[in-house]
């Protein structure tokens, strides 16, 4: 700890204190040059060095030199602001300055971190220090604002995080608009027919809590929409959902089906999403019998009335309550908000983009999602294991990591398929007596039970191959592979490449953000990893927060997640929005704009640019007039004005500039 | 559009039969070209395993003769026929135009010769230049003799694919099987159509090469096929030479005849079987023709 000579110059008193964040910045920046440096900057009168800024000692540290120095600037070289801003705002206020009063210089994310050269790492902190001494100096004293938190929480998507946080937040009492963009909430959970390693049913445990969605008095439920549009702040939110028409009567119709065995389509013909594409449905169907809302609709695409106009319309006909609205068109609705979760979910890899596994040229390979919806009970085979061509299969090969831990599609582990792939080897094993053989890079069982799952599986007679094939092929070699799908592997284990035969195979798919992830990021206002999984404020300690206050998230559009892991993250995320929309008020930023009254020739462009109408014009002294109370801080009236007369708090065009000349004059 | 026609060393030995049947239909197509002057050696295969930089540096020398032989034109397309040059020198392109390092070596080498590549060459297989520019329609149009029920299987090899995708799938490519269509012929769907040849392995471990070519000629021809369309002198060399040590190793009965895909356009162009070269084929096209009427059978 070193302070230096005591300078007297001007009003302003400044105290810079530097933080070596233990080797985090001093293995990389010569920390007590850049204090000693700081030293000889004007109005200067104390520099520090110490291991930890952060630490109560660290704080204190400056709350003494504020006393002691009498100083009335405090700069503080250490870490992100979005660590660690608040606590030294804190301390400063605590010394009895005003908390804006305070500037932090990142010499750790932006300079120890992403620097190689020592030399050159203290330069640019030396470079950034002298710019926060010269824009602290024009810093203003301001006071935070307060302001009430609407308690009402939107969830958007509706699969099992989307069900659960939804759930907790109505129990404890608040409002919850609860979004999905499929005709009913359930996602993929309610496709699923057993779950690991318990394999307890999904559906006897999911569809209780779908029901109860539908059930609570403090649910508001609108599935078939999306969100079009998201305005506001933390607290504040104003959300635009559009309803897409399903053609039905939402309230009229109570899912008798009757609809559906009238349809002039006496077979389902089109594609069925929800048995993805294993089975038909009619143009107007119930996606699934336990789907909620219990509520058909229809598909314009393929219903003869809207294709040719002409059709006897039997649904209309056997809808005794007149459900039937072929008029319904798209519907908007415009919700307040105080936090938002998102719990939007993935998709599964597409095997096409691996055609050396044969998905979509030989109809006996399957992806795990298919197989799901074919062991399902309620599926399209009523759970019997029957290929698409009708056989039941003496051998089925699990390949494992399809789409996953390959750098030519996705690096990264997608963290379920090895269970799930033990999980489906069980019950087809069980169903069909078949020769299962999964072939997996490295097995990957950490969780309660999973380890002892897969021993299970071991002791059951699955075969375990250990090795990424190379491909599936139809071309025999030897008679007995005649009329079978051959797995070309390499044995890594004993070295030898092997050709398996078998009637089966099931691409155990990874996981995948979703296509329009980007455009939800956008909406939403928050980050996305290069992968497209929503971006968490801390990867340790704020896994459910976003860079954006207010907003949540959950489940596996952070990544790829279990069933357990997602529901514990459900959960936490509701937590938080309760813990924000619960205090009743939320503190804000003074970063709104005002208007120099000298300076504004009163040209009136801002007025037309102010997004939230929070500038008025006043004629009789000809000029803007800023209403802070409305005011949201975007700064779009600052760059707009050409006389540089509207500037925004923590951002004015002073600060910005001493902050720019501090760099440029260092170097 | 003028192309350059870069032969390769194949084309002007083994493979005199791709370089004929080539020749032929770009005459046939009214293909305007131009054989590159004082080419030299691609730089393939013993150059690329012993040092990478000559080869490079070899194939640079190429891609700046065609450069300075079309020196008025924006882009210059080099058609490659013999699949090791189409590779070879699209990689000396891509390590010159990548990296830095390599790439201001072999220019300084160039330099020397008072020579120059400026990044103006764009390589081209025949078959990209015969179903991306000319397109179906017109090879459709010229078609004099279809090949009708003729059941080709085309084989792709693996350097037209791989590692540079650039116009077919890598691993299941389409290309040929749309020409062979386009000719009148029954494409046969197999799944082989990259899979290894033998390569050079044919000629040091010849154990080895056999095998790979026998399962790719057993496959075709359990599929149905009456031949195998080839595109790259080594694949169809490694093919057809062998069948009968194959047969005897193997117990295998494969009698197929392996031809380039420019040759069996040539037949469905009606062009004479000596100016495609049919004579020089070690198994004759013949027997897939004699029991259809109307075909002249090649004297071998």
């Amino acid at each position: 700890m070193s302070a230096f000579d005591i300078q007297e110059n001007g009003d302003f008193r400044i105290g810079v204190f530097v933080c070596d964040c233990g080797i985090n910045i001093a293995g990389k920046v010569n920390v007590s040059a850049v204090a000693e440096f700081a030293g000889t900057l004007p109005n200067v009168v104390v520099t520090r060095e110490y291991k930890f800024m952060c630490s109560d000692p660290g704080q204190e540290l400056i709350q003494n030199d504020v006393k002691e120095f009498r100083l009335n600037r405090v700069v503080v070289a250490s870490c992100s602001p979005l660590m660690h801003e608040a606590t030294f705002r804190r301390a400063t206020a605590e010394a009895g300055l005003n908390q804006y009063f305070f500037q932090m210089v990142n010499i750790r994310e932006h300079v120890s971190w992403v620097t190689e050269n020592e030399y050159l790492a203290t330069e640019k902190a030396k470079a950034l220090v002298a710019a926060a001494v010269r824009r602290v100096k024009v810093h203003r004293a301001l006071e935070s604002k307060s302001v009430p938190v609407n308690p009402d929480v939107l969830v958007v998507g509706g699969g099992i995080a989307g069900i659960h946080a939804a759930l907790t937040i109505a129990n404890a009492g608040k409002k919850v608009y609860l979004v999905e963009r499929e005709p009913t909430i359930g996602g993929h959970m309610a496709k699923f027919d057993k779950t690991f390693p318990t394999l307890d049913c999904a559906a006897c445990i999911l569809t209780p809590k779908m029901s109860s969605v539908k059930a609570h008095k403090n649910i508001t439920l609108w599935t078939y929409s999306e969100i079009d549009k998201v305005d506001g702040f933390a607290g504040n939110f104003t959300v635009r959902v559009k309803r897409k028409p399903r053609y039905i009567k939402e309230e009229d119709c109570v899912g008798c089906n009757l609809c559906v065995e009238a349809c002039i389509f006496k077979e389902g013909k089109f594609e069925d999403e929800f048995n993805v594409g294993l089975s038909k449905r009619k143009p107007i169907y119930m996606p699934f019998p336990q789907a909620t809302p219990s509520v058909v609709l229809i598909d314009p695409e393929t219903c003869l009335h809207f294709k040719t106009g002409k059709c006897k319309q039997k649904c209309v006909e056997v809808c005794e309550r007149g459900a039937i609205d072929f008029n319904q068109q798209e519907e908007f609705k415009e919700i307040n908000v105080g936090a938002i979760i998102l719990a939007t979910g993935f998709k599964t890899f597409d095997p096409h983009r691996i055609s050396e596994y044969g998905y979509g040229v030989y109809p006996n390979v399957y992806t795990s999602l298919e197989i799901e919806r074919l062991v399902n009970a309620s599926g399209p085979t009523q759970g019997e294991v029957l290929m698409r061509d009708g056989r039941k299969p003496k051998s089925v090969a699990i390949i494992h990591c399809v789409g996953s831990r390959d750098r030519k599609t996705n690096a990264y582990c997608s963290r379920v398929c090895c269970m799930y792939s033990l999980k489906l080897a069980h019950l087809i094993k069980e169903r069909t007596g078949a020769e299962i053989y999964n072939y997996y890079i490295d097995m990957r069982t950490p969780g309660k039970g999973y380890e002892e799952f897969y021993d299970k599986l071991l002791q059951e007679g699955v075969h375990f191959i250990r090795g990424r094939v190379a491909e599936v092929t139809n071309w025999a070699m030897v008679p007995s592979e005649e009329d079978k799908l051959i797995i070309r592997a390499e044995d890594t284990l004993i070295g030898v490449a092997r050709r398996v035969p078998v009637d089966m195979v099931i691409l155990s798919v990874g996981l995948e953000a979703h296509d329009d992830a980007g455009e939800v990021q956008r909406l939403f206002n928050i980050s996305c990893s290069k992968e497209g999984w929503f971006l968490e404020r801390h990867p340790k300690l704020a896994p459910v927060s976003t860079f954006t206050d207010g907003i949540f998230i959950a489940g596996a559009c952070q990544g790829p997640k279990d069933i357990p892991d997602t529901v514990a993250q459900a959960g936490a995320a509701a937590a938080e929005a309760l813990a924000m929309v619960d205090i009743g008020h939320v503190e804000l930023e003074p970063n709104t704009a005002n208007v120099e009254t000298v300076m504004c020739s009163g040209c009136k462009t801002c007025i037309s640019m102010c997004p939230f109408s929070a500038i008025t014009f006043d004629a009789e002294n000809w000029r803007a007039e800023f209403n802070e109370a409305l005011c949201k801080g975007c700064g779009t009236c600052v760059v707009t004005c050409p006389t540089g007369a509207a500037q925004q708090h923590l951002y004015t065009d002073d600060e910005m500039y001493e902050e720019i000349e501090g760099v440029l004059h260092y170097v | 559009m003028r192309y350059i026609y870069y032969p390769g060393c194949s084309l002007k030995g083994t493979g005199r039969a791709y370089e004929e049947s080539v020749l032929a239909v770009f005459r046939a197509l009214e293909l305007q070209f131009e054989e590159l002057d004082d080419w030299n050696c691609c730089g393939a295969t013993a150059y690329m395993a012993i040092d990478e930089l000559q080869a490079f540096t070899l194939a640079a020398r190429n891609l700046a003769l065609a450069e300075k032989q079309f020196a008025d034109e924006e882009e210059v397309n080099i058609i490659a026929p013999c699949s090791a040059c189409y590779l070879v020198l699209m990689k000396a392109q891509h390590y010159i135009e990548e990296y830095t390092e390599i790439g201001d070596q072999i220019r300084s080498a160039l330099k020397e010769c008072h020579m120059e590549y400026e990044g103006r060459i764009r390589i081209r297989h025949p078959l990209d230049v015969f179903v991306n520019d000319i397109g179906l329609e017109k090879i459709k149009s010229l078609v004099r003799k279809p090949l009708d029920g003729l059941r080709v299987a085309s084989y792709y090899g693996c350097q037209m694919v791989r590692p540079y995708k650039v116009f077919d799938h890598h691993y299941s490519p389409t290309t040929m099987d749309d020409l062979m269509r386009a000719l009148g012929a029954k494409a046969v769907d197999w799944s082989l159509k990259t899979r290894c040849c033998g390569g050079s392995l044919t000629g040091t471990i010849e154990q080895v090469g056999m095998r790979l070519s026998f399962i790719l000629l057993n496959e075709a021809q359990k599929r149905g096929a009456n031949v195998i369309a080839t595109s790259c002198p080594l694949c169809q060399f490694n093919l057809e030479c062998y069948q009968g040590s194959m047969n005897r190793k193997f117990n295998g009965s494969v009698d197929l005849p392996a031809a380039y895909f420019t040759q069996l356009m040539g037949m469905a162009y009606g062009i004479s079987n000596r100016e495609l070269g049919l004579q020089r084929l070690f198994v004759p096209m013949t027997s897939q023709f004699s029991k259809k009427e109307g075909y002249q059978h090649v004297g071998v």
